[in-house]
């Protein structure tokens, strides 16, 4: 009972903080996305070798304690690569889904606001966009634009936006349809104001949550698109490409396709509980 | 019930128009001139140059272009593939068996997977079997699914030698083969699936199990199987059946990369050499086609939640 009581005093911000770092998975997946951005940022310095060196004296050597995740097919240290790997998939993940946010929000929020026939054509142009299938719409996108990393953020970015319209039209029609939001269009105040002052405030929690969970296919997206060629470009590295070319020595090498993978699904993973975390703390309805 | 499905095609027909648009509009979005690069040899001949424009209506405006495309498109044509000088609309029914017959392998192991574990899960919530089935679900949900596909081919082809890693048998040929070749793949897919399928139906149950008429049974004394059964899980499914049709449309097209790594020759393939090979309208095609199949089965969804849900059928 002393718990509610402390609880009744708090405001949501606080209680939702309170309860994100409470939540255990939640700050598991915190720290691993923060070492990843650390590994990422620092991969100059904390790498032991350049991830760009060839050398032909030490071909495809499997793990050992000169490099812990062992040598490619160039002679290059894959533990190195999958440092500055880190940079191409982050930067992917976290642009585009800014990228995303950035037409998304805008657009949804017009749509909610306007109604009428501005929201039935935003609407069915992004029902449009939702029945292509998510990656085959980023190959598409990634496949005309022509092959290079920003590409692939572009592509990204575009196909999750309708993702982002959709929750900040919705999050815009619930809100207009209040009575706070009635009686400020009664006060006088113009549409944009209410969207700015009102909707966007509401709409921030759901959009941290969403937006945790898109980094987390945006990752996945970015290297499925430089698996494919798509995305960064060789020779530097990316977690994508280099499990394309581990494909090759599967048989003699299979270190080479087991660290870039196990980085992807580790940081994917972080992201995930991230963002389940952050949906836990921030639902006003409570647990689960 | 009428007036929802007029409802619900007035939204299809603008939004399959929009499509259209948009599919078109891709092409715009190509480097170079197209032209060019189907003259290959013959690039540096102006007259071979405009004899292709002028096929290709590439010197009209564009809205024309756009009329014409879709006037063809309308009529099942598609276009013609660059590279293999084949209607698109061929290929793409020629790959529809393979990718048909991974995506409802697939479909049976999420489904066999996902909702019997959503189940226990929703009904021995926070306990630790529930942790572990959400755990589960969730790794399945980080993986990448192309990254498993290359895992699996480690262990179960190079390591242990009891599939092939790679190719694709067509069912009437050798049914056990093609299995065979299609069983991993099958999984990698089948995985994806059942952790989303099992994440909805674990919740559905849950909202099922806090109902009323869920007290009422049990307050009658029915056993908790028969609740759980006959009453909870029954409407905890209407949901579940929507969203496991939409998954089916994904399948369809989403295989892209498994199917890459296992070599199947399905949709996935078609697009991604396409891609490599610059077969533009291949693409193209691609994009359409799964677009179109998307829409029929999210169609198909709405149809069948009121088939299955009784309260829709007084609207």
């Amino acid at each position: 009972m002393s718990a509610s009581l402390a609880e009744a005093g708090e405001s949501p911000g606080r209680r939702a903080l309170r309860r994100f770092l409470r939540h255990r998975l939640a700050m598991f997946g915190l720290v691993v996305v923060s070492l990843f951005v650390l590994a990422a940022l620092l991969a100059p310095w904390i790498a032991p070798y350049d991830p760009l060196e060839t050398s032909w004296s030490r071909l495809r050597q499997a793990p050992s304690w000169a490099h812990p995740f062992g040598t490619d097919e160039n002679g290059r240290d894959v533990l190195s690569r999958v440092l500055f790997g880190a940079r191409a998939s982050l930067m992917a993940g976290v642009v585009a889904v800014l990228g995303a946010v950035v037409i998304g929000v805008p657009v949804g929020l017009v749509a909610g606001l306007a109604k009428g026939w501005v929201d039935a054509v935003i609407s069915r142009i992004s029902d449009a966009m939702l029945s292509i299938p998510f990656l085959i719409l980023a190959i598409a996108l990634a496949a005309f634009l022509g092959p290079a990393l920003e590409n692939a953020m572009i592509a990204i970015a575009i196909s999750i936006s309708p993702v982002f319209v959709r929750l900040a039209r919705g999050m815009a029609l619930e809100a207009t349809g209040t009575d706070w939001a009635e009686a400020a269009r009664a006060l006088g105040n113009p549409p944009w104001r209410i969207a700015v002052l009102h909707v966007l405030p509401n709409i921030l929690p759901p959009l941290l949550v969403q937006g945790t969970l898109a980094i987390a296919e945006a990752i996945i997206a970015e290297a499925s698109l430089s698996f494919l060629g798509l995305g960064q470009q060789p020779p530097a590295p990316s977690w994508g490409s280099m499990l394309n070319s581990a494909q090759r020595f599967i048989e003699a090498a299979p270190w080479l396709a087991i660290f870039p993978g196990l980085a992807i699904f580790v940081v994917v993973l972080a992201f995930n509980l991230l963002g389940d975390g952050l949906r836990d703390a921030l639902d006003p309805r409570g647990s689960r | 019930m009428a007036a929802f499905l007029l409802r619900r095609l007035g939204q299809v027909i603008p939004t399959l128009l929009i499509l259209s648009v948009l599919v078109f509009a891709l092409q715009q979005l190509m480097p170079g001139d197209p032209a060019l690069i189907l003259a290959g040899e013959e690039r540096g001949d102006p007259e071979v140059l405009a004899q292709i424009r002028s096929e290709l209506l590439l010197d009209r405006p564009l809205v024309e272009q756009y009329l014409h495309w879709l006037w063809r498109v309308l009529h099942g044509d598609f276009g013609f593939s660059w590279r293999i000088r084949l209607p698109v609309a061929e290929l793409i029914l020629s790959k529809l068996p393979v990718t048909f017959q991974l995506a409802s392998m697939s479909f049976v192991i999420g489904v066999a997977l996902g909702v019997p574990l959503g189940v226990l899960s929703a009904v021995w919530k926070d306990r630790p079997a529930d942790w572990l089935i959400n755990g589960v679900a969730l790794f399945g949900i980080s993986m990448p699914n192309f990254w498993l596909g290359i895992m699996m081919i480690l262990l179960f082809s190079v390591q242990l030698g009891w599939l092939p890693p790679s190719g694709y048998v067509p069912l009437w040929e050798d049914p056990v083969q093609s299995l065979a070749t299609t069983i991993m793949p099958a999984f990698v897919l089948g995985t994806g699936v059942a952790s989303i399928l099992m994440r909805h139906t674990r919740a559905a149950m849950l909202s099922a199990l806090a109902q009323d008429y869920v007290r009422t049974a049990r307050a009658k004394g029915l056993a908790e199987r028969r609740v759980v059964f006959r009453h909870a899980l029954r409407n905890a499914l209407i949901p579940v059946v929507t969203l496991g049709t939409v998954e089916f449309g994904k399948l369809l097209a989403g295989a892209v990369l498994t199917e890459q790594i296992f070599t199947i020759p399905g949709f996935g393939k078609l697009v991604v050499d396409a891609v490599f090979n610059r077969d533009y309208p291949v693409v193209q095609g691609v994009v359409l086609a799964t677009a179109l199949i998307f829409v029929t089965l999210s169609l198909i969804a709405d149809l069948l939640y009121m088939a299955i849900n009784p309260r829709m059928r007084q609207t």
